[in-house]
């Protein structure tokens, strides 16, 4: 199999990447719905992802791609355990707006 | 065996304090009184057994029971040593100590908390014996400290009367001042010679004086003879032992007149290795045991309250006894307190017997014609009496005759002094038999009904002791100088004996004629013209400024207490409060920021991520820059 960096230049995929940490990062700041507050950061966790696939095959190194895995499964329990807390949220507020979680300030 | 002996006779009193701690309440105060007693005497038996046997070898025994302290080049066990001379203290600590139990169980009998007296007397007699059996400095504090603890809590026994409570806190603290010292002496030995142990002291303070250590060595005896004034009530630390009479007439018999307060001589005669080689030390003891003697004495002369005699006069006679010590003669010094011990304990225990006939009274001008109630007392006291004011043949006339004879050969002033002090030790004493058990009953009517003889577990006592204390001169004769023989091993080789000569006889016949002088002038003031001590408020002049004991307690409480008080009453109403405000700024500082601070924690989840990006952006901002 030839490198595949050789078609699409690995500029291109840096570029996709900070595209995608950026809606991330702006979803995170503009939205107030918790669910999209969520997904924007599972965004910037794969633009993340996508990078050090990237770098791993540009040096063809498989360290890179074996960490994927890792920060994959990392991602999974903590999207198990952060979605837990919004159902929970929901039952008692009513809504998942996050502005309405101030009243957990002490 | 030996061992497990000398372990036994330790423990003994200390299983009759736990008994009566946990267990004298539930059973009978006759009980608890008896397992008291018992305990001690079982403590007596086994010194007799040890003082046989080191009477038939002669050697001292020397244990060890666990390595206690090691630091350094500085080891220290916790060891036992039974020789001459502590083997001589702990006879007469558990013998008297065994018959003022007994006297204490019918004394006591009326008192609630009769078992809490006996645990108490026991664990009084367990750090006596610890005192007395230690072989080093350190075990010997233990017990220094645990006497005097005992000594506070037995003067404080009465401790619904806040006079009582006062007394027991005044014996305490002053304690407390001659503690000090005795600590800092150990101190200075252990840093200058790595050892506290007594056997290993002896060659340690020899070689240190040679290479010119004589100067530490001084300060180490000055700071054990502070120790030695606070325990034994010498001037400037006596005015405790005075007001410790508020304490059962058991305990001043016991503690303050026949064994703790003799501890400050017996720790003296345990380092006489040390003082022979600082004779200006040793003159600074003389001077003062001559001082006190006199002062006490003096003070004696004039009080009312039949105890505060007793104590005044053991005051006096410890003085005499810090005279012999301070001119190198321990063995008479000893020789001293063991006949004082004799009839001191039972004038003591007599003028309980006293106070006990009459429910409560102690003030002599209220007493009177005690003779023909009370015959028992009356003789037994009247023996003692007459061996205190050293009449020939009893004991305090052989023992006192020895320290005054001494005098004689070092110091003619001193022995002037000292037999001026005897001759008011005849007067004073002579002046309470008479007021006393002479002429006729001054007290109420309900008192003179019920005057009777004190049961026969008091007065058993006071007849051992009053045949003690007619005899006991005998163990040092001149001519047959047992003790001195028996203190050899101690006191290597440095006793001289006095030859019989004419000026000895001379010297003898001096005391003696001062003691009949002191007696006769007590009889024509008290029988003759049969004189009554006035009432608190007539007396006026010098006899005033003795009846108040030269004012001393006042001294200290202006000097001392009050300075104290006003310093502290000082730091706490300017210096707490100062250091609190500025503590308190610091807190009113963090509060005032933190205020400010609270508002950016708002809640806001919005902002935070907001925040949260911004700070990681100037993060890497920060790091593209630095490269």
């Amino acid at each position: 199999m030839g490198n595949i960096l050789n078609e699409i230049g690995i500029e291109n995929y840096i570029f996709l990447s900070v595209l995608l940490f950026c809606i991330g990062v702006f979803g995170v700041l503009y939205r107030r719905n918790a669910i999209i507050v969520f997904m924007s950061i599972e965004i910037m966790l794969n633009a993340v992802n996508l990078l050090f696939v990237a770098f791993s095959t540009y040096h063809q190194d498989a360290e890179g791609q074996v960490f994927v895995f890792f920060s994959m499964a990392v991602a999974a329990a903590e999207v198990a355990v952060g979605l837990a807390i919004l159902v929970s949220v929901f039952r008692n507020l009513g809504s998942i707006d996050i502005d309405n979680l101030k009243n957990l300030k002490g | 065996m030996e061992m497990n002996l000398a372990i036994l006779l330790l423990l003994s009193p200390f299983v009759g304090f736990l008994f009566n701690v946990f267990f004298g309440k539930k059973v009978s105060k006759g009980f608890s009184g008896t397992i008291g007693t018992l305990t001690v005497v079982v403590s007596f038996l086994l010194s007799v057994c040890f003082f046989a046997q080191l009477n038939q070898n002669g050697k001292a025994f020397e244990f060890s029971l666990f390595d206690w302290i090691q630091v350094g080049n500085f080891k220290l066990n916790f060891g036992i040593l039974l020789d001459q001379l502590s083997i001589l203290w702990l006879l007469f600590v558990t013998g008297i100590g065994s018959l003022i139990h007994l006297y204490s169980i019918s004394y006591m009998h009326d008192d609630e908390n009769m078992h809490k007296f006996f645990a108490y007397l026991n664990l009084f007699v367990f750090f006596m014996i610890t005192l007395v059996v230690g072989s080093n400095l350190l075990v010997m504090f233990i017990g220094w400290e645990g006497v005097g603890l005992c000594s506070y809590l037995l003067i404080g026994f009465w401790y619904k009367n806040q006079d009582y409570n006062d007394a027991a806190k005044k014996a305490f603290i002053m304690n407390r001042v001659g503690d000090l010292g005795l600590l800092i002496g150990i101190f200075i030995l252990a840093i200058n010679l790595d050892t506290i142990n007594f056997t290993d002291l002896n060659a340690g303070v020899v070689a240190l004086n040679k290479t010119g250590g004589n100067q530490a060595l001084q300060w180490a005896a000055l700071c054990l003879f502070i120790g030695a004034t606070g325990k034994s009530a010498q001037i400037p630390l006596y005015t405790w032992l005075p007001d410790a009479m508020a304490g059962p007439t058991p305990v001043s018999a016991l503690i303050h007149a026949a064994t703790m307060v003799t501890a400050g001589i017996f720790m003296v005669t345990r380092m006489n290795f040390l003082f022979d080689l600082t004779p200006n030390v040793q003159h600074v003891i003389a001077i003062i045991g001559t001082i006190t003697a006199l002062v006490a004495a003096a003070i004696g002369l004039l009080q009312n309250d039949i105890k505060k005699v007793l104590a005044y006069s053991t005051v006096s006679q410890l003085g005499l006894m810090f005279l012999a010590l301070g001119l190198g003669a321990y063995n008479v010094a000893v020789f001293h307190v063991i006949t004082h011990a004799f009839f001191k304990a039972c004038l003591f225990l007599g003028s309980g017997s006293v106070i006990h006939g009459l429910h409560g009274e102690q003030d002599m001008r209220k007493m009177g014609g005690l003779r023909k109630a009370m015959p028992i007392t009356f003789w037994t006291m009247m023996i003692s009496t007459l061996a205190i004011a050293g009449i020939f043949p009893f004991a305090g006339f052989w023992s006192k005759d020895e320290i005054l004879m001494t005098a004689f050969h070092e110091n003619k002033t001193l022995w002037i002094v000292a037999s001026i002090a005897s001759i008011m030790t005849a007067f004073y004493m002579f002046r309470l038999m008479y007021l006393t058990f002479f002429r006729e009953f001054r007290g109420t009517e309900e008192q003179k009904n019920h005057l009777h003889e004190s049961p026969s577990l008091i007065t058993i006592p006071l007849v051992i002791l009053a045949v003690l204390a007619t005899i006991g001169g005998a163990i040092n004769l001149p001519g047959s100088t047992w003790l001195n023989h028996y203190l050899e091993p101690i006191l290597a080789g440095k006793h001289e004996e006095h030859h019989l000569g004419s000026t000895e006889y001379m010297l003898m016949g001096i005391a003696l004629v001062g003691a009949i002088i002191g007696i006769v002038l007590a009889y024509s003031k008290y029988i003759k013209q049969a004189f009554v001590p006035k009432t608190d408020n007539e007396i006026v002049g010098f006899s005033k400024t003795i009846y108040n004991k030269f004012y001393v307690d006042e001294l200290y409480t202006a000097t001392i207490v009050k300075p104290i008080n006003a310093l502290s009453n000082f730091f706490r109403t300017t210096l707490e409060p100062a250091l609190s405000k500025v503590v308190f700024s610091f807190g009113s500082v963090a509060y005032g920021l933190s205020s400010q601070g609270r508002k950016l924690q708002n809640g806001n989840i919005g902002l935070y991520l907001f925040v949260f990006v911004i700070g990681i952006c100037a993060i890497i901002t920060y790091l593209f820059i630095a490269q």
